[in-house]
Parts: structure tokens; sequence; C-alpha cells
């Protein structure tokens, strides 16, 4: 096996072909050796944790040795994978049937941080950076801080898989927010914004005093300083100058780091799995998420289309059962049928809706290969509830 | 319920629920039959500028609606470096300076780096418009606040705390004490949004607990995007054990003339409908469940129905509606 499984590239057609999209072969791309990445990701609450999670357990249940890596699991959910330890390591899930082995673990951002600060400096240094105000606050509460660190902790599984030959896959689930683009870009954006002017110059004032170019920088300078200063206080600022140049000396930069650790999403072997679920904000996520790794030539392996309706009489339409279910009340009879006939016509009608969401998507990105998992009446909090999501994406079962 | 004297509505919530729907819909509940409101966001999404449908807002309070009765909302998106220049020119007269850091990228550099000052900020502001009067009567009678999640809004809401231990005399202190005043005070609440699902409930009890240990005042649930059961209890309870009768609905359903198309047998019909009443029981059943575990809270529950199809500005007026409805007015 040479390649993971990648999708042949959709080519743009002028004329627009009825909406089909291709059927996704999961079971393909979990089966191939050759996979040995998997990030799921989307817009919020899509079902991102649930994804990674069932393709996870199904990967390990047909004999592969996979790693899942959750960040925030439902709690029920977390309890049944065994996530009740909150130490950053991965731990073996008991339960999973045949040959194969699923260990996972719930991201912890901090730690993660922490340990790639203890990991790269002496215990004088580390703990110097650890005390940091700055730092303290940016390894708790940083926006961009939790996608910076899920790649952390992603590089760090993938050295250890690579190292001791623990896993042969890693599946890993992003953290919640708005836009799925995040995942990718926020590393990079923390990065460059640590790595930024401001920070150069706060950290090396004497460089850029004097001469030329410099002077001029450092009159505004000098009016920024006194200005922060005043705002947010000299210590703040001593506290920042203090954390980058420690910082500075272990990593080179963060950006340096951001890039080294995104270079990994680029390589052969890592597969993206978008998730949405049928609804206009979700799925312009999704899209804005397959243009971008279209344009960063990143392999989208296919879409989950999450909780979808699910109907076991798509044979009778919305307007068959309001009708049915006037009639009824009219003569004053079958009342509980009527309450039926109503209900499904409420079904019938969120599945049309759906229905011409998924038809735009696809219609737009003719080679998105999906997976439709519907809605189930509970939500999904055990082994078996995976499983059954594991059996709609990998198309064994269908709505 | 007295929430007439509220005057600063803070609505937070799981990311998704339905924070500034309802916001908006709380502004023009409480603006109806005369009163004016001011909508803010903070977060720089446009979100308001969206649901009312008008062009994207400035940094300055805009008239976008006009409540049933008459009545005004007004709107605001606070802009975090627009409020650094304010905060510049009135602690330290330095307008100009401030836009020519500005220019230079410093503003953002300053308001991304120093932990809570955008907070800071962003508080100062709208508690600004909680309590601007002009001859001697308030320019609003109510500001709502599309906040942050949940996970930030009490940090979010503290922030002003914070400054005060770091500073101990002069303005911006005593700029922070008042914020804290108007934060901490009767006349304010804290809303969350929630559905009756597992994790937005949950992040909603630890919300509650956050707010209570951290001496927030906590207002309304606000659950929303809800379904009403289409089967009473007695059916809900047949479906789910599976004893509706389906002979009686056979019958029924050739008596109103449904038949499937494709040539699908009235069985196959009967069978799919009760499959679907029987998800639904289940849905309604967890549904309850979460509903208790909200219910043990002890805080006032409000409701709000799923709109089939999406929010536009009527459904909007009918969600204000549907809060009077409820004493939120
Ligand atoms: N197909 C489904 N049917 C019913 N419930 C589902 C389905 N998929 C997911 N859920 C439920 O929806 C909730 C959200 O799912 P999940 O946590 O996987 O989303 P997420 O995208 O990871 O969310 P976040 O962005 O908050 O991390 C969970 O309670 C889960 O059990
Ligand atoms: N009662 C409702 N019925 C139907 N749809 C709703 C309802 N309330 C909100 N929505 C829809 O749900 C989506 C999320 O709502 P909204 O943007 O208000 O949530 P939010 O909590 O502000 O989200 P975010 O965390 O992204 O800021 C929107 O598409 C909105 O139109
Ligand atoms: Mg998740
Ligand atoms: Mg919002």
């Amino acid at each position: 096996m040479t390649a993971p499984a990648k999708k042949p590239r959709a080519r743009a057609t002028p004329v627009a072909p009825p909406a089909r999209p291709a059927t996704w072969d999961v079971d393909a791309l979990i089966d191939n050796e050759a996979t040995r990445i998997i990030v799921c990701c989307g817009s919020g609450g899509v079902g991102k944790t649930t994804t990674a999670a069932a393709l996870g357990l199904r990967a390990a249940e047909r004999g592969r040795r996979v790693c899942v890596m959750t960040i925030d699991p439902a709690r029920r959910l977390a309890q049944s994978m065994g996530l009740t330890e909150l130490d950053n390591e991965p731990r073996p899930v008991s339960g999973v049937q045949g040959d194969g082995e699923l260990s996972a673990m719930m991201l912890d951002m901090k730690r993660t941080f922490d340990e790639m600060v203890e990991g790269h400096a002496d215990a004088d240094r580390a703990e110097q950076i650890l005390s940091n105000p700055f730092y303290q606050a940016l390894s708790s509460s940083f926006a961009g801080t939790q996608e910076y660190m899920a790649m952390e902790k992603l590089g760090r599984l993938r050295a250890t898989a690579d190292s001791e030959g623990t896993w042969d896959l890693i599946i890993v689930d992003t953290p919640p927010s708005r836009s799925a683009l995040d995942f990718l870009d926020a590393p990079a954006r923390m990065g460059s914004f640590l790595d930024g002017r401001f920070i150069r110059l706060l950290t090396a004032p004497a460089r850029s005093a004097g001469k030329g170019f410099g002077r001029l920088v450092s009159t505004g300078f000098g009016m920024f300083t006194s200005v922060l200063t005043k705002v947010i206080g000299g210590q703040v600022l001593r506290d920042l100058q203090a954390f980058v140049g420690a910082f500075e000396a272990l990593f080179g930069g963060f950006r340096e780091r951001a890039e080294a650790t995104y270079s990994l999403l680029q390589e052969e072997g890592t597969s993206f799995v978008v998730v949405a679920v049928p609804e206009r904000d979700a799925l312009r996520e999704a899209s804005y998420f397959v243009e971008r790794l279209k344009a960063d030539q990143m392999p989208l392996a296919g879409l989950v289309l999450n909780r979808v309706q699910a109907t076991g009489a798509p044979m009778l339409s919305e307007e068959q059962a309001l009708a049915g279910a006037e009639r009824l009340d009219e003569a004053e009879e079958g009342e509980l049928t009527s309450s039926l006939l109503h209900l499904h016509a409420q079904r019938m009608a969120t599945l049309s809706r759906q229905h011409h969401l998924a038809d735009r998507f696809s219609g737009a990105h003719p080679g998105v290969a999906v997976a439709e998992v519907p809605a189930f009446a509970g939500d999904v909090h055990d082994l078996e509830g995976l499983r059954q999501v594991g059996r709609f994406l990998a198309g064994e079962l269908s709505r | 319920m007295a929430r007439d004297d509220i005057r600063l509505h803070v609505v937070s919530g799981k990311g998704g629920t339905g924070k500034t729907t309802v916001a908006a819909a709380l502004a023009l509940a409480l603006a109806t039959g005369g009163r004016r409101t001011l909508l803010v966001e903070v977060e720089g999404r446009q979100g308001i500028a969206q649901l009312f449908d008008v062009p994207p807002l400035p940094y300055s309070e805009r008239k976008v609606a006009v409540a049933p009765g008459g009545g005004d909302v007004y709107a605001l998106a606070i802009d975090a470096e627009e409020a650094m220049l304010d905060y510049l020119d009135m602690f330290y007269s330095l307008r100009r300076a401030g836009s020519a850091l500005r220019r230079m990228g410093a503003i953002e550099f300053a308001t991304t780096i120093a932990p809570g000052l955008r907070d800071v900020l962003l508080t100062g502001k709208f508690c600004e418009a909680v309590k601007r009067q002009e001859d001697g009567e308030f320019v609003y009678d109510a500001v709502i606040v599309d906040a942050p999640p949940t996970g930030r809004v009490t940090r979010f809401l503290n922030v002003n705390r914070e400054v005060a231990d770091i500073a101990k005399v002069g303005p911006i202190r005593s700029q922070a004490d008042s914020v804290m005043r108007v934060i901490n005070s009767p006349h304010t609440a804290v809303h969350l949004v929630t559905l009756l699902e597992e994790m937005p409930v949950q992040e909603t009890i630890d919300g509650v607990e956050a707010l209570h240990n951290n001496g927030l005042p906590s207002g309304q649930i606000i659950v929303n995007m809800l379904r009403t059961p289409l089967l009473d209890d007695d059916e809900l309870a047949a479906a789910s054990n599976d004893t509706l009768d389906r002979d009686t609905i056979t019958a029924d359903l050739k008596a109103a003339g449904v038949i499937g198309r494709r040539g699908a047998t009235t069985a196959a019909l009967v069978e799919a409908l009760v499959d679907e009443a029987r998800d639904h029981a289940e849905r309604v059943e967890l549904e309850r469940q979460e509903r208790d575990r909200l219910d043990r809270l002890g805080l006032p529950i409000v409701s709000l129905p799923l709109v089939e199809g999406g929010i536009d500005l009527s459904a909007l007026y009918d969600l204000a509606s549907q809060l009077r409805e409820q004493g939120l007015r």
C-alpha cells in the first residue's frame, strides 16, 4: 500500500449534475495501513467528538491499534470510554471487541503546555516559565491555546507512536469552535502574534534604539510602552518580556513551533474528516473548510452528515399525512392516529429541508464523499452507541 | 415575577444554543409599549445586524427595530479597540496618541496580550450605558448583552474585580469599582440559554454554580428550541411500551384515505408511524430528564419553541411576545 485512501479530486463541471454525492468507503480509509492520522473537524456541536470516537472504535474492532484524542467529551461518553483519569495520557478502553486495540485520552491543554515547557527546559528554567503570570494566562485562557495544544499533543502522540510502535492510527477530535477553520488557523495566528513586531520591540528595545529607521520605530515605541505601562501596568510588560525571552531560548519562537506541528497535518497519511449537521450554518462552515483543504492541498476523506432526520415511511409525504390528519380531525375521530400523522408530517418537513441543504452542498462540492448518520432519539453515550454510529458511517446500515 | 426592576440583562449559554437570538428577542420584549432598550454585542461578529437585517453596526448606538406598541431597540457592537481609545482619552487625555498607536497596530496588540484588558473595556462600555442619564432619567430602560458563552462569562463579568486587586487607587480603580457596582447590583441578572440536551444542560448547571461562587446574580434559565410533544402522556407511554393499538391505527388510516405512494402497504405505514412515535417518546423522556435537572436548580425557567425553518424578523417578534407572556417584560 502506498498512499492513504484519498478520494479523486473533484473537477468542476460547467453544468451542475444532479447532486449525487459519491458514497464514501469509510472502512477503506480506516483499514488502510497508510492512514496514520485522521482529524475530525467541524463547527460547534455537530458531532466531532462522537465521530472521532466512533471511527476509533470501528478501526480498532477491525484490527487497528488506535489512539483517540478527545476534547471535552460529554460526561457520559467519557465515562463509558473509561476517560476518568485526567492525566493527559491515553489509556486502554475496555470492552473493545476483536484483535485491535483502542486507547483514548482527553486533552488537558494547560498540562500539555506545561509538559511542552518541562520537556525542553531544565528544572529551574521550566519553573521560571511555569510561574510567570503571563504564561499562566496564556496557557489557560488565551484564544487559540486549545487548538495550539491539540496540535502539539498530536505531535507528541505521533512521536510516541513512531518511537514505541504503540499505535498505528491516531484519531483526533478538535476543540469546540464556531469555525472549523480555527483548528488550522489558530496556532499560526497565535504564533505570529507572539512573534510579532511588538513583542520583538519589547524584548529587544536596545537593538532598535539609536539609528535611522530604528529611531523612528523607537519614538513610537517609547510612547507605546509608556501607554501600555500605564494601562496594563509595568508588571504585565515585564512578565511578558521575561516569558518571551525564556520561551524563545527554548523553542526558537512560537511560529516555528506552530509551523512544525502544522506540517504534520500535511504529511502523507493524514486525512481530514469534516463533520456537519444538515443545517445552513454548519454546512456553510463545512464548505469553507473543504475549500481551505483544497487550497492547502490537504486530503479530505469525506463529509460526515450527522443527525440526519430519518423515517421509516418516506412513501408518505408531508402533504398526504397532513391531509389524512385533517380528515380525521374533521370527523372528530382517530385522535391518536391524527397525532401520529402530524408527527410524521413534521419529520417529512425537516427531512426535505435537510435534503435540500445537503443537495446544495453536494452540488457545490460534487467530489466530496458523504456518509450520513441519522439523528438518534437518545444521545450517543456508550460503546454500543458508537458502534452503531460506526455502522452508519461505513454504510453497513442506512437510514 | 417582578423582573421589571432589572436594568442589565446578560445573556449567556453554551455555544450555539441561541444566545444572540434570545438576547435580541429579549431586547424587543423589554422595549414593548414605548420603552427603550440597548442590545449590546461584544464578540465582533455582527450577529445582531444579521438578525435584524441591517448593515453592519458601527461603534455607536443605532436604532435597529421598533417594538410592538411603540418602543425602540437600539444596538451597539462594542469594538475593543475603539473602547480602548475611549479609555485612553478618558483617563489620560490621549485620544490623538491613541489613534497613532492604533495605526501601528499597538492597540490591537495591547487588547490581545493583556489578560482581561479586553473584558475591562467591554464591560466598562456597557455598564456606562446602563447608568447613563439625561435630564434625570435613564437613557435606556434596559441594556441586554449578548455575552460570551457560559465557560467564559464569569471571568468576563468579574474581570473588574481582578483589576481592583491590582490597581489600589486612582482613576482605573474607581472605574473598576463602578463597573462592579453595576454588575453586582440587584438590578442585574445573568440569564443562561440552554437546550434540553445533556451537554448544554450540564454547562448550565456548572454555569449557575460558577456564577453563584463568584457572587454574580443569576436570572432566568431560558430553554430554547423546545419542541412541544404531539402526543399526550398516555399516548407517549403506549408508544414507548409498544402498546399502541395497530388495528385502530390501521382502521383510522383507511377511514382517512391515507395510502402511501408506490404501493406501500398500510401495514408497513403503520409500523413506520409506530416507530416514529417510539422515537418521539424516547426524545420526550430524555428532555423531561434534562428538564428535571434544570428544575432542581430552583431558578425561574422560561421556554421558547423551536421555530421550524429558522429565525427571521417575524419569528423574532414572536419569540419576544412569548418572553413577555412568561413574565419577562
Ligand atoms: N447522530 C446523533 N444522534 C443523536 N445525538 C447525537 C448524534 N451525534 C451526536 N449526538 C449528541 O450530540 C451531542 C454533541 O455531540 P459531540 O459532543 O460529538 O459534538 P462536538 O462537535 O464534539 O461538540 P463540541 O463542538 O461542543 O465539541 C452529544 O450529546 C452527542 O451524544
Ligand atoms: N427558537 C429557535 N428556533 C429555531 N432556530 C433557532 C432558535 N433559536 C436560535 N435558532 C437558530 O440557531 C442558530 C444559533 O443561534 P444563535 O446564533 O442565536 O446562537 P448563539 O448561542 O448566539 O451562537 P454562538 O455561540 O455561535 O454565538 C441560529 O441559526 C439561529 O437562527
Ligand atoms: Mg467535542
Ligand atoms: Mg451568538
